[in-house]
């Protein structure tokens, strides 16, 4: 009977049955960030605990740190704060860090696979529930809280439960105007926020397999918000094309060794699955939230739904606290903010999708507009392809790479209850940094013509649409 | 591993309607601006409470009958979204020592075990009649025993559970695992010394 990759990755790397029953799993890379470290660094000089892998431990900063202004000291106290914390943290402990000012800082998840970290059949942690996007390149990756960071740190391991499979096969071509966001967008609207739960979501199928490296970090990166805490895509040539070269990947014959086994630990095709769910491609159209959780959406054309069913409560909760009313077309609903950025849609061929739609057009006059690159690296290459210019020219601004508007730790927030179309994750209550801020999800592409209509639109509307499958 | 161990919590609750409540809104993201988890307890679902006042209304968590309680009930896939630990660490350094819930979210329902923070699930309508109860009479204590995998209070019984490992670790005071984990170190050698990405290949 054959394996799925979840399950070799999983048996190559557990070091044995703990008493608890549970599965002590050795973590192949650790990723750090200034926010859920601080307290599990004390908890280790508290203990007299060494890192016991600084040679598999990364850091840099992201969450806090601001995208306009970055002379140190911070204006921002409690940024200057953890930064420093995180510094001390890393010397103190040998771990190398990606800090500002480094070209390659940026976004945890945008800068692993970008420095070839992230590779096929390992095990990741980070202190991030985004980390399922490293699963992308065929690695089983959790995100984790401080406690265990705290344990990773300390042993390179974590206690865990096994985790079931499911399937998703996405099938046919795309049509024009439908990303991966929208992919993804939809599946955990079909699934449920909660579907998730104690599974790993393998993504397959051709139009996954005709996906680029960052499209499927796209998907595999909102694992966590349908409740799968990993997600994964098999390695194939398109995996293997993108590591080549990169500084951690491994280089000449050892690259080729490495292929081979990448290869091996792809799921076989007679692995058996704990379910399946079967997408067609063809069916998809652009998605939107309208509500406040990401299995709240609908398509661009339709319209917004009445409470009824069993969710009848968490439906008119949604509904009043997003100013809309059932029934009502999701299209033509003004926005006030546009951000395109994040570690689900920050990458290069994300901005330079938004950038070939708003290239020679105008952000309408009341849209504060803005592009924040996932990474130092990502913010370099697109000025070199004068991406910088074309949104400037828009009327976006142009920012140094963090997290930004995801989410309200550093300077870039909403304010009062702007209605922001953001190409981020999440538009929990409160989530983009204002009490009552909303914030409306789809792909960048959808988030530039929302910038330049002022409304959310229809981004097949507009001329020169964008061609399936990019970005 | 030295930790408490904790098979039954006695208290008096605090009903927390609604599903998919996610930890921004348990703990805003603004609150994880500090290099400890101090003071998070005066944090907890600080929007709502605000947004309750602003409309007239009170927020469960500022209801002068819950104060105190020191079990927590909530409805399906409580803690969704982020890994933030400052979220179940809030709601345990305000007293919160179990939660009921139909499910949970599972990187909350991880780092709740983390820290020694029971979360344990029953039925919907199980959890329907316990919130009644204590909307109804504040005043009554629940006793949640985890061994048993029952939940008491004055007339009522409903049965709770929790997978096995988290149960046994919990009742033997073994939740919190970095010790285990660094138990037999020669063991972690000796699955990385077969991992091929370690070795060059
Ligand atoms: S971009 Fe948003 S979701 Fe991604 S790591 Fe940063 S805060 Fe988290």
């Amino acid at each position: 009977m054959g394996q799925t990759l979840l399950q070799k990755v999983w048996d190559l790397h557990t070091v044995r049955t703990l008493p608890t029953g549970q599965t002590q799993l050795f973590i192949g890379l650790h990723l750090i960030h200034e926010v859920t470290t601080p307290q599990a660094f004390d908890a280790l000089r508290e203990h007299g605990w060494r890192v016991a892998r600084p040679d598999r431990t990364f850091a840099t900063v992201d969450h806090i740190v601001p995208t306009r202004q970055r002379q140190r000291p911070f204006l921002d106290v409690m940024a200057e704060d953890m930064i420093a914390s995180l510094e001390r943290n890393c010397r103190d402990f040998g771990i190398p860090l990606y800090d500002i000012g480094d070209d390659r800082q940026g976004i945890v998840h945008v800068i692993g696979p970008e420095l070839g970290l992230t590779q096929p059949g390992l095990t990741i942690a980070c202190g991030d529930s985004h980390t399922s996007t490293h699963g992308a390149f065929g690695a089983v990756a959790f995100g984790v809280g401080t406690s265990q960071v705290r344990d990773v740190l300390a042993s390179q391991c974590l206690a865990l439960e096994p985790l079931k499979v499911r399937r998703i096969r996405v099938t046919g071509q795309l049509p024009r105007g439908v990303y991966a966001k929208d992919v993804i967008l939809t599946i955990i609207q079909r699934l449920g926020v909660a579907g998730g739960n104690g599974y790993a979501y393998e993504y397959a199928g051709d139009t996954i397999e005709r996906m680029s490296m960052d499209e499927r970090m796209t998907i595999c990166n909102m694992s966590i918000e349908g409740g799968a805490r990993a997600g994964y895509v098999n390695p194939d040539e398109t995996t293997f094309t993108y590591l080549e070269g990169r500084p951690f990947a491994p280089q000449g014959d050892a690259f080729e060794r490495a292929k081979a086994w990448w290869r091996s630990i792809a799921s076989d095709r007679d692995a058996v699955y704990d379910d399946d769910v079967a997408i067609r491609a063809k069916d998809l159209t652009p998605v939107v939230t309208w509500g406040v959780n990401p299995g709240q959406s609908i398509a661009i054309d339709g319209a917004v739904p009445a409470p009824a069913g069993a969710d009848r409560q968490s439906t008119s909760d949604a509904l009043t606290y997003m100013g809309l009313q059932a029934g009502q077309p999701i299209a033509g609903m003004k926005v006030d903010v546009a951000f395109i950025g994040s570690c689900t849609n920050g990458r290069l061929s994300d901005l330079r999708e938004a950038a070939r739609i708003v290239r020679g057009r105008h952000v309408a006059p009341h849209v504060k507009a803005l592009v924040v690159p996932g990474s130092a690296a990502v913010r370099k290459a697109a000025e070199r392809e004068g991406l910088d210019r074309t949104f400037r020219e828009a009327g976006f601004e142009w920012r140094e790479a963090g997290c930004s508007m995801c989410l309200g730790m550093n300077p870039d927030k909403l304010e009062g209850n702007q209605v922001c179309a953001a190409s981020s994750n999440r538009n929990f209550k409160g989530r983009q940094g204002s009490p009552t801020g909303r914030t409306l999800l789809m792909s960048p592409a959808m988030v530039a013509a929302a910038a330049l209509a002022g409304e959310v639109t229809d981004v097949r509307t507009l001329a020169d649409p964008a061609p399936a499958g990019v970005a | 591993m030295g930790a408490e161990r904790i098979e039954t919590i006695e208290g008096r609750a605090l009903p927390m309607r609604g599903e998919d409540i996610d930890t921004d809104r348990i703990m805003p993201a603004r609150f994880l601006r500090s290099i400890t988890f101090e003071g998070l307890e005066t944090h907890v679902f600080e929007d709502d409470r605000l947004a309750a006042s602003r409309s007239g209304d009170v927020h469960p968590f500022d209801k002068p009958e819950y104060e105190g309680a020191s079990i927590l009930i909530v409805n399906r896939n409580f803690g969704s979204g982020s890994s933030r630990e400052h979220a179940p660490q809030g709601l345990r350094r305000r007293g919160i020592r179990a939660i009921i819930g139909e499910s949970f979210a599972e990187i909350f329902f991880g780092n709740s075990l983390m820290i020694g923070l029971a979360c344990v699930t029953a039925a919907q309508g199980d959890v329907e009649r316990l919130m009644a109860q204590v909307e109804h009479d504040p005043g009554v204590v629940l006793h949640l025993d985890l061994e048993a995998g029952a939940c008491e209070s004055r007339g009522l019984k409903v049965p709770v559970s929790m997978p096995a490992h988290v149960r046994d670790a919990l009742i033997a005071g073994a939740w919190d695992t970095t010790g285990l984990l660094l138990d037999r170190y020669e063991a972690v050698t000796a699955t990385a010394a077969k991992l091929p990405y370690l070795s060059g290949f």
